[in-house]
């Protein structure tokens, strides 16, 4: 899933201060299982910036709606539309993908992010996320064990590890395993420790983000 | 004595609500502001039902919940406690006070800790909102004197 974190409500609310009515929206799908942006988190900020509206002797309406997805159009239906015309500017509770998209949707609309969109990753203990994939484009995680060098390692380097590998952990910071030992563990687990003797050649970036936007085109799929 | 301050508090079925009620059987006194929500636990309580609370007029919080060891629903009073720290952080966010909202544990047999706890609770929001009154009275006249 996407994972993200809220934005420190000042930011938030220096944003909602300038207009008479602002609707928070927030979406159902990854930031709600990370806990960040879903309808818990969306009443949670609507009645924080209620509170110190009334604090600082602002005034300013807030709306709570929560859709599925902001990801995706089928989801912006009637009631939803409704609500976003009715607003002055909306605070999108959704990853960097749902605010840009929400903004699509509606072009004439102010869309302000509400969250810090961070990263692919997953929930390793209640409360705790990690990061688990990069977005790089061309799989490799089968090589190494199911444990992604790209995304885990600190320098994401193909052939590890590096000299800062030190008792387990990455030298960036003692809390951060490394995911060279980590491949290591694995192969040797599985019995396919020679695998790692194999030199991996140099990765094409091309496309990760560094061959710029990206997109899929599926003309089985196209209506 | 006057309603205000208004304070709502949250009380556990199994021990602080049976607290309160037995208060209320020995003709233990203690202040009406406080108006009772009961819960069938503190594990019930979750950040946006405090802040509701403010929203809607509250001037104070309580949570009271069984006492450490003694839930009847094994752990949800020790989650109360951490989602009750976390409310008094997203208090302090928009700029109120986070000791308007406290979480005490009260056993069922203590009728009188429960009067005892309402009635500290309701004198310290008074105060609280006293000092507030106070610290906004200071501020005007320097704000003015620095304009002029």
């Amino acid at each position: 899933m996407i994972v993200a974190e809220q934005k420190p409500l000042d930011e938030v609310y220096e944003f909602a201060k300038k207009y008479k009515k602002v609707l928070i929206m927030g979406c159902g799908t990854c930031v709600t299982v990370c806990m960040a942006g879903g309808e818990k988190e969306v009443g949670i900020v609507a009645n924080q910036l209620r509170l110190k509206a009334k604090e600082n002797g602002d005034d300013f309406v807030v709306d709570e709606h929560t859709i599925t997805r902001q990801c995706d159009k089928e989801f912006f239906d009637e009631e939803t539309a409704r609500k976003i015309k009715a607003a002055d500017a909306v605070v999108s509770m959704a990853c960097g993908v749902g605010v840009q998209y929400s903004a699509e949707v509606f072009p004439d609309m102010l869309v302000y992010p509400g969250l810090n969109t961070k990263f692919f990753g997953t929930n390793v203990e209640q409360g705790v996320w990690a990061e688990r994939c990069a977005g790089c484009g061309e799989c490799v995680v089968g090589d190494f064990g199911g444990v992604c060098p790209i995304s885990r390692c600190s320098k994401s380097i193909m052939n590890g590890p590096c000299g800062g590998s030190s008792d387990g952990t990455c030298e960036i910071n003692p809390d951060v395993d490394c995911a060279w030992q980590l491949i290591y563990d694995r192969m040797d687990k599985l019995g396919k420790l020679d695998e790692l003797e194999k030199n991996q050649p140099i990765k094409d970036w091309s496309t990760a983000r560094d061959g710029g936007p990206r997109t899929v085109k599926r003309d089985d799929v196209k209506l | 004595m006057s309603q205000e301050p208004l304070i709502i508090a949250f009380c556990c079925h199994y021990c602080a609500f049976t607290a309160a009620d037995l208060a209320g059987t020995m003709r233990q006194q203690y202040p009406t502001n406080t108006r009772i929500v009961r819960l069938p636990c503190t594990g019930k309580v979750d950040a946006n039902m405090l802040l509701q609370a403010f929203v809607d007029g509250a001037d104070g919080v309580m949570v009271a919940g069984c006492e450490e060891g003694s839930c009847h629903f094994i752990q949800g009073n020790l989650r109360a406690i951490k989602r009750v720290t976390y409310a008094k952080d997203l208090l302090a966010e928009t700029g109120i006070n986070p000791e308007r909202l406290e979480m005490y544990h009260i056993a069922a047999s203590q009728g009188p800790l429960f009067a005892k706890t309402s009635k500290e609770f309701v004198e310290k929001i008074a105060g609280l909102i006293e000092e507030d009154k106070m610290s906004l009275k200071e501020e005007t006249p320097e704000t003015s004197g620095e304009k002029t």
